[in-house]
């Protein structure tokens, strides 16, 4: 298991440098550059920005270079955020994001499982019916609704939580609970309907006549049969939640890097958008492999060859 | 997990603040102050916007600084004299200028901060500001190789000598922008770019930065060694960056910030009906405007460009979709401009059918009609307010010319890419003074403004009016020449103005020494919070 | 819409009661999945009628009505009107068809590109199947958010650039489930029967590969659409959707979103749709995905 997994990762690097690679000259290729915006420059200094980054060199000669920076783990400096590097705003932000949507992930597993197991074993029972409606709206209603009407209800009318802001334990539960909300309605129907189908095998059926009991076969052979789709599902879910939501963080003001992967390519901040495309692709990677490894654990059938 | 670890971190964070908030004296005076940017930098040499401005603006101070009005006063110069032909300004420091790390402030400090700025290697965005300044084009352009073409020198550590380019009426006012702040030179060639993280910096303004948490706060706390320190009443400024502004509004009511400075526009009705003492607008220095590509047929025909200006009925537009205070434009310099009379659109005062018949006329005559609308496309930069106001241009034009306009909105990086390169029909834009005199205006509509001047406007007459005054050292004689050049401007119509902004600030009854100002400047240095 | 793609293959093989039918059977005898059918037939008849019913144009501005005092719902505007004066019901409508267009619009082009690509990767095998999986790889690997904004602003905003260029990303899942279909199916005898016999691979592919496939196609379809849909109101909640004058339900409730404390129809009617047209399109995708998949009863 060792091996496939060190074999994986090593299959992951020229991936890697393909997405670096089409990353780099799409984001280069794009109309516009990091100095056109509403405060126009004088032709004389962008000219002299352009030269500071190195812009005015051949696209080619600027990708070695880029190349041969990240090797040493160099993401360069931002151009947008002038007093940080890529490495500093990154290192800054995504233990943040990685709070939050870790927490969120984590909810969405714990109460997601749960429910959609409760409403399979109830299955068209009141219990079912209202979960998968609860679950459905937290489907159907975009989080840029959920987040103001959280703020405004808690935030503002009760004053029970903060509005926005970082810092303290308060002022993360809203941003947490906006986040988890979609991911434990999709969790939790993933969870019903394999649970559904797992329930009418043969071999669930063999371990009931044999007389084990009930929880016994629910929870040691079923729910672990059912949860494969949904570890597939919370490979790609995972690495999209805890590198941040851009929503989420501009309406509760925190400072994760979730919003660099929307304004990082508005403004054309080259080095910006590269490092999070970099730190992303590796993440999803990553739980592509945990996926598979968890996938061996969970169901017997499945062999690294 | 994680999150779990950071509890415990945070927990402990929270005890040695409480315990070192205990040992500081009880009373410190905090003011959380909405801000509705992230600051590029907090070097004031590389920063171009309103929101840096108001971070740098405590940390920093010029030779010339700022009352809470706005008006220019004596900073870190205690006087000046001006040669008679208003080309040698001459400089001397106070006693007690000092960083905050109880290093003097000396005219050293200033010249080097001047050639800093404007070395290409700086590539500082706005250092044109400065190019009144003997050779600082030159330099800064590559023109000239040495920073020695530079007219800035310190005479000895407390005189600084200036020389301008041109007799510049404006020079003082403009000083007090931040592009003329100094920096620690020492700092500066110890740190080079790190010199701005809150472990290195020095400043030299009421306040010294601590701490800086990307897109959430910058925190600063009052700089002991500033001269005026001991009128300083509030302790630490916490800047929230929040760029949203119904966000901004929450956080204001919920009472997380005490200063905000935007509002949504559209809830300004409401606003003023719940808390009117809050609600602050104030007319501001900026035109919001059209601008017209006049290389493209049919608008290299001023009637066309006339017709269109015509028909829209600015005061809809000002009080139906803004509603804020906003004035209707009819001038491109906009009013409260020092010593300046703007030169109105001849139409200004003609009632609304009136100048739809004439529109009319005029686009019949370019040979444009009901059976043959004219069709373009107008572009904006998405925006809430910008699209409101498209949309109901575009209609009024529909209404009373048939004009087709066809809306197209991109992301501000295309928008003005597109302006500068004069790829689009019609499109709209905005300008705020970067200091307080027509000038600042009125160059966007030279010929050699090449680029910025996105109409690509092309008026002999308005060039050589606009050469002859920045040669004029009198200032009724000088403004008299750009008022002339305005009216010629306004009679071309390559840009078509809309309205004058107004500022917007969310202010609590709490924060007091707050004054309305047409730069919509407010130290933090003038404020305190009652209790 | 449905009722379509699973009729027509069920015409083409000749064996008595097929697969087909007896899905169509099922999908019929599932009351929720019918009723939610027949709502979002209805709804997407009401949004495509009712414009033409309306005295009101899109881009209608009602000078009178621009004060938000004005705006609320009246007897002339029944779901008021918008920041701009204009009707908000016709909007509703006009954006229902842009949204409903999106979202089918963008799954067929995901639909095409992802069967294309993950049945030939599949059929060819070796080298080429290798290449063309490290392309999804690579594709899925990508922040999406990415791709989105780096196409609008290659393709301006056009708005069928807009449906083509998300389609364009959505075909991954498609290509995978395609692809390990195909692996399953190519071993098959009546495949192999097929290549003795002298048949091209295109044919192969079209005639016999495609439509054993189309069971987790259909599935996978029907619950895209409602993805695609809320994905377009996230891109315009970032202000990259449509242009003015079309609107899409998207761009209504990420304006109304901003105004719900003062003028809540802006949020509600459009969230009210939007929320029923899910809804009504995840209860079919089920219904779908129950009745072509006959171990679950």
């Amino acid at each position: 298991m060792l091996s496939y997994a060190v074999r994986r990762l090593l299959t992951a690097i020229p991936t890697l440098f393909v997405i670096i690679a089409v990353a780099f000259f799409m984001m280069r290729a794009a109309p516009g550059g990091p100095f056109d915006g509403e405060r126009q420059l004088p032709e004389a200094i962008e000219r002299n920005l352009r030269a500071h980054y190195h812009l005015d060199e051949p696209l080619v000669m600027q990708f070695g270079r880029y190349l041969g920076n990240i090797l040493q783990g160099d993401f360069g400096p931002s151009f947008k955020y002038r007093d940080f590097t890529v490495n500093e705003l990154l290192e800054a932000g995504f233990p943040v994001s990685l709070q939050i949507g870790g927490t969120a992930i984590l909810l969405a597993v714990l109460i997601g499982t749960t429910a959609g197991a409760i409403a399979a074993l109830r299955q068209n029972s009141a219990i079912d019916y209202s979960v998968m409606a609860v679950a459905m709206t937290g489907i159907t209603i975009p989080n840029f609704v959920v987040a103001p009407f959280l703020t405004l209800v808690l935030g503002v009318y009760l004053s029970v939580l903060p509005v926005g802001g970082w810092g303290s334990l308060q002022q993360a539960i809203l941003p947490t609970v906006a986040l988890a909300l979609p991911q434990i309605a999709y969790v939790s129907r993933l969870t019903r309907a394999s649970m559904i189908e797992v329930l009418h095998t043969n071999y669930i059926r063999t371990a009931r006549a044999k007389g084990l009991p009930e929880h016994v076969t629910i929870t040691r052979h079923a729910l672990k049969a059912a949860l494969l789709p949904v570890v597939s599902y919370l490979g790609p879910a995972t690495a999209a939640v805890i590198t941040g939501s851009v929503v989420i963080e501009t309406i509760f003001g925190i400072p994760g890097i979730g919003r660099y992967f929307v304004q990082a390519a508005l403004n054309r901040d080259y080095t910006l958008v590269m490092g999070v495309v970099v730190l992303y692709a590796s993440l999803i990677i990553l739980l592509n492999l945990c996926v598979d490894l968890i996938y061996g654990y969970l169901d017997p059938k499945v062999r690294y060859d | 997990m994680g999150s779990f670890h950071r509890t415990l971190t945070g927990l402990g964070l929270a005890a040695v603040l409480a315990i070192a908030s205990a040992v500081t004296a009880g009373a410190e005076v905090v003011f959380h102050r909405g801000n509705d940017g992230e600051p590029e930098s907090v070097d004031p040499h590389k920063v171009s916007g309103t929101w840096e401005n108001r971070v740098v603006g405590d940390m920093f101070e010029g030779l010339v600084t700022e009352n809470a009005k706005a008006e220019p006063i004596p900073g870190q110069a205690e006087s000046w004299t001006i040669s008679d032909d208003g080309l040698v300004y001459t400089f001397t420091l106070r006693e007690d200028a000092r960083w905050s790390n109880s290093e003097p402030v000396t005219a050293h400090d200033f010249e080097f901060a001047f050639k800093r700025i404007l070395a290409p290697a700086t590539a500082a965005k706005y250092a044109t500001l400065l190019y009144p300044i003997k050779g600082a084009e030159a330099y800064n352009s590559g023109a000239a190789e040495s920073a020695d073409v530079v007219g800035a020198r310190a005479l000895d550590d407390r005189t600084l000598e200036v020389i301008l380019e041109n007799p510049t009426p404006y020079f003082i006012t403009q000083l007090k922008h931040y592009t003329a702040y100094p920096v620690p030179r020492d700092l500066v060639e110890e740190h080079g770019d790190q010199w701005t993280k809150a472990e290195n910096i020095a400043s030299n303004g009421p306040y010294r930065m601590v701490e800086w948490v990307p897109n959430s706060t910058i925190t600063l706390v009052k700089n002991d060694q500033y001269h005026d320190a001991d009128n300083v009443a509030i302790d630490r400024v916490v800047f929230h960056q929040i760029e949203d502004r119904s966000e901004g509004l929450k956080r204001f009511r919920a009472g997380e910030i005490l200063m905000y400075p935007e509002f949504p526009v559209r809830q300004y009705g409401w606003l003023q009906e719940n808390m009117p003492d809050k609600v602050r607008t104030s007319p501001y220095l900026g035109i919001y405007y059209y601008t017209v590509n006049t290389l493209r047929e049919p608008f290299d025909n001023p009637a066309v460009r006339r017709a269109l200006s015509l028909v829209i009925d600015r005061a809809i537009i000002t009080d139906k979709i803004m509603g804020t205070g906003e004035v209707p434009a009819y001038s491109f310099v906009p009013l409260g401009a020092l010593n300046y009379e703007p030169a109105y659109a001849d139409f200004k005062d003609t009632p609304m059918a009136d100048r739809i018949a004439e529109a009319q006329a005029l686009m019949a005559e370019a040979g444009y009609g009901p059976d043959n609308p004219l069709r373009f496309t107008l572009s904006y930069n998405t925006s809430e307010n910008h699209r409101q106001v498209a949309i109901a241009i575009s209609a009024m034009w529909k209404q009373a010319l048939g004009v087709e306009a066809e809306l197209y909105n991109s992301e501000v990086a295309v928008h003005y890419n597109d302006l500068q390169n004069e790829n689009y029909d019609v499109g709209r834009a905005g300008w705020i003074g970067d200091y307080n005199d027509a000038q600042n205006f009125l160059f966007k509509g030279e010929s050699r403004t090449a680029k910025l001047n996105y109409p690509r406007y092309s008026n002999a007459e308005f060039d050589a009016l606009m050469r002859q005054a920045g040669e004029t050292i009198d200032l009724e004689a000088r403004a008299e020449l750009m008022h002339q050049a305005e009216a010629i401007m306004m009679a071309d119509m390559p840009y078509i103005p809309i309205y004058y902004y107004i500022s917007r600030n969310l202010v609590s009854p709490q924060l007091q020494g707050f004054e309305d100002n047409i730069e919509d400047i407010h130290r933090t240095r003038w404020m305190s919070i009652a209790e | 819409m449905t009722a379509d793609s699973l009729s027509a293959p069920a015409a083409a093989p000749v064996r008595g009661r097929s697969l087909w039918d007896d899905a169509l059977r099922r999908l019929l005898r599932n009351r929720a999945a019918v009723t939610a059918a027949v709502t979002l037939l209805m709804l997407a008849a009401v949004c495509l009628i009712g414009p033409l019913l309306s005295p009101h144009a899109i881009d209608q501005v009602y000078w009178d009505r621009l004060s938000l005092d004005a705006a609320a719902p009246s007897w002339d505007h029944w779901f008021g009107n918008d920041a701009n004066g204009r009707d908000l019901m016709v909007r509703v409508f006009y954006g229902g068809q842009i949204s409903l267009m999106v979202g089918l619009t963008a799954t067929f082009v995901a639909l095409i590109i992802g069967v294309t690509w993950g049945a030939t990767a599949g059929f060819m095998g070796g080298q080429v199947d290798n290449i063309m999986m490290r392309i999804v790889d690579v594709m899925y690997s990508l922040p999406f958010m990415f791709f989105v904004i780096l196409l609008m602003v290659f393709f301006g905003r056009n708005i069928f650039l807009i449906f083509v260029a998300i389609g364009a990303v959505e075909w991954l899942d498609m290509a995978r489930i395609v692809r390990g279909q195909t692996l399953s199916l190519k071993r098959r005898e009546f495949i192999e029967a097929a290549r003795a016999a002298g048949v091209g691979t295109a044919t192969i592919i079209r005639r016999h590969i495609l439509p054993n496939t189309l069971g987790p196609v259909v599935v996978y379809t029907t619950l895209a659409v409602p993805k695609v849909i809320l994905l377009e109101s996230f891109i315009s909640f970032l202000g990259l959707g449509v242009q003015e004058p079309l609107t899409s339900w998207g761009v209504l409730i990420s304006e109304g979103a901003k105004e719900m404390e003062t003028a809540p129809w802006m949020l509600i009617w459009p969230a009210i749709f939007l929320a029923i047209s899910l809804f009504c399109l995840n209860f079919v995708g089920d219904g779908v995905r129950d009745a072509l998949d006959p171990r679950d009863r």
